[in-house]
């Protein structure tokens, strides 16, 4: 059961959130954009507690709970991808993996697409709810 | 640039295979060689992304886009025409409607994208209307048009390419492309061919 995903930019900013689930809290705009915000601040500083030395740090990964799961797959570019699922889902790193493949296709080859911006392509919709579909079917 | 015309003389005079550290310009190399090379649709993706915002940069309008896609694919298409015609060794010249159409919708499309066209139509409203179709463009997978600009179709690449080879073969028409999506395949696109009167006077005598 995946409830939700998040896309945040490499400034922090938020250019994709869909629900996939009913009777989730529904927040307002802003308040999505503050928990991304909040979200990329605790992921840069996750990354920098490492105890172990010299050691690169890539940061929040999975955040445990007692009735959700947060995935956090971080791309190259910076881009982080968030999925929250119930506990028991198992190979969400999959289904991260999928997402950056279905992004990579239907925003970066988008020409009407300007990066870092919000992602408004039907085509990425379209498939991201067949994946959704697909993985919790 | 006289040490490379050189070499490729003497190998046509020789026959003899290029061995030398030398490169051989593209105009010099053998038109076959790259028959059945593919490439990536990844990177004609990306390719054809830049085109689009390049030409969204100098123009207007929506009618304006299409016709800039438009002129790219007849630059296109005048050349693959050649290449075309030239590969196929023994075919003769199309004189025939039915001929060129049949011609675009096999060899053109499959030396394109691989595979023959989905259908080929002729229209019941008008004598001078023929209608091609692929139920999933390649050109235009990615592509997701935003609601300001939902009259733009992305395939008046692919319209004038074969607007291009109407003209090249003597089928002066003016090609367009329509969005069509039906059950099962929402990205089907149709290609409008509109032959000129010209065409249509010259197909009558030559039926009789």
């Amino acid at each position: 059961m995946i409830f939700s995903l998040y896309i945040i930019n490499k400034a922090g900013g938020l250019i994709y959130q869909k629900d996939f689930s009913e009777g989730l809290a529904k927040l307002t705009d802003n308040e999505y954009l503050v928990l991304a915000a909040t979200f990329h601040s605790v992921h840069a500083i996750t990354s920098k507690i490492s105890p172990i030395r010299n050691a690169t740090s890539s940061g929040l990964e999975v955040l445990d709970a007692d009735t959700f799961k947060l995935y956090c797959y971080q791309t190259l570019t910076g881009t982080k991808f968030l999925i929250l699922s119930d506990p028991s889902h198992p190979n969400i790193d999959l289904v991260l993996r999928r997402t950056y493949d279905i992004y990579g296709d239907f925003v970066m080859k988008n020409p009407f697409y300007t990066p870092e911006m919000p992602i408004r392509s039907e085509l990425f919709d379209i498939n991201l709810a067949k994946l959704i579909k697909q993985v919790t079917g | 640039m006289s040490q490379t015309s050189r070499l490729s003389v003497i190998s046509a005079a020789t026959e003899t295979r290029y061995h030398s550290s030398k490169r051989v310009s593209i105009v010099d190399r053998n038109l076959n060689k790259t028959k059945t090379a593919e490439i990536g649709l990844n990177a004609f993706a990306f390719l054809f992304s830049e085109m689009l915002q390049y030409a969204q940069k100098r123009v207007l309008g929506i009618q304006d886009l299409e016709r800039k896609l438009n002129d790219f694919g007849y630059r296109v298409g005048t050349r693959l025409l050649e290449l075309i015609v030239w590969r196929e060794k023994n075919s003769k010249r199309e004189t025939r409607v039915l001929g060129i159409l049949s011609f675009i919708n096999t060899t053109v499309w499959k030396t394109l994208f691989g595979k023959p066209a989905d259908s080929l139509e002729k229209s019941t409203e008008n004598e001078d209307e023929y209608m091609i179709s692929d139920n999933d463009p390649l050109i235009s997978k990615f592509i997701s048009v935003p609601k300001e600009l939902s009259q733009l179709n992305c395939c008046a690449f692919l319209a004038g390419i074969v607007e291009a080879i109407l003209d090249g073969a003597q089928f002066p028409s003016r090609v367009t492309a329509h969005s069509v999506p039906i059950e099962g395949f929402p990205l089907r696109t149709t290609i409008l061919i509109k032959l000129d009167r010209e065409v249509l006077q010259r197909e009558e005598q030559l039926k009789s």
